[in-house]
Parts: structure tokens; sequence; C-alpha cells
């Protein structure tokens, strides 16, 4: 399922126009992304949560060359599903 | 942030409804994204990121408070993978 595939569904079940429910799939969208920018974790009953990890930094490899590269430290966006998710898909 | 949390931000920016459809739209949408993810499908969302489904094999485990030895069958998992348009 794509995005527009999502807009589609929730206009379908809801009394939205197609335009709405666009707005608002990316309204929600957006505040997750907002909130874990300002480094706040979301957390989404039934469904799971995003937080954010810490990756420690690190010697790369350029795959080209094979020079060293330094990677910086860096926090990347997590997904944890919640427990009815993560019990439900293995039923 | 809660789910009460994105309710308000579609309440504010959608300003034709009211804080109860609000709620029931952000449920609705993440209703949408599970159902799609218990039928096994992944769900791209571009800009954000996209949620797959992937199939563990069976694998020995053990018990972290015992060490007893045990057997984990195959399972499903959910995965998300930013986008990487979003840097946080």
């Amino acid at each position: 399922m794509t995005k527009a595939q999502l807009v589609e569904r929730v206009a379908g079940n809801s009394s939205l126009t197609r335009k709405e429910a666009e707005v608002v799939v990316q309204a929600v969208l957006d505040s997750i992304v907002h909130s874990l920018k300002s480094g706040t974790k979301v957390e989404l009953r039934g469904f799971g949560s995003f937080r954010l990890r810490n990756r420690a930094a690190r010697i790369g490899r350029n795959p080209k060359t094979g020079a060293k590269v330094h990677v910086p430290a860096k926090r990347v966006p997590y997904f944890k599903p919640g427990k009815d998710l993560k019990e439900l898909i293995n039923s | 942030m809660v789910k009460a949390d994105l309710a308000r931000a579609v309440y504010e920016t959608h300003g034709g409804l009211t804080h109860q459809e609000s709620k029931e739209v952000v449920k609705l949408i993440l209703d949408c994204i599970k159902s799609e993810l218990l039928r096994g499908k992944n769900v791209k969302l571009s800009g954000f990121g996209s949620f797959r489904v992937i199939s563990l094999k069976a694998r020995r485990g053990r018990n972290p408070q015992t060490r007893a030895q045990m057997r984990l069958g195959p399972s499903r998992r959910v995965t998300f993978r930013p986008s990487r348009l979003i840097k946080v």
C-alpha cells in the first residue's frame, strides 16, 4: 500500500473527501516526524512507538575507492511494533 | 506524544472537523496501515518511510532468566525503514 492508496482508503471509510483525507494523512505523518525531530518519542497504543536510537561514530569505507571515511555519530528513527501488532501478526 | 496529540494536529490542520472526528480519523489511518500489515503487505509512505513484514526462520533461543534452551518457531515481524528524506 502506498500513501495514495492509504488516502483513498481513509476517504472511502470516512466522510472526508479525497483531498481532505490527503491533508489529514500528511498532517499525521508530519507530526510524527516533527515530534522525533524535537527528540520526543511517539507512542501509539495498539500500533507501536517511534523513538530515536543512537548510532555510534564509525569508520566507513568508500565502496568505490576503498578510502576510509569517518561516519559521525547520529540518531536514527526506530519503530517498535506494539504488543498488539506483534501478536496479531503471528496469529 | 500520543494519539491525542496527533488528533489535535489533525484538528488544527483540517479546520472543519470536531475533536471527536479528528480522533476517529487518526485511528482510521492507523487501522488501515495495521490491517494492511496483518495481511502481510508492505506499506510505503513516501517522504516518511516504509513498513515491511519480514519472516523470521525458526531458531534456537534461551530463556534469559533460566538460561534454558528453547526452540522458537518461525514468526513474522514488522520493521520500519525511515525515508532518507527525514533527517532527525
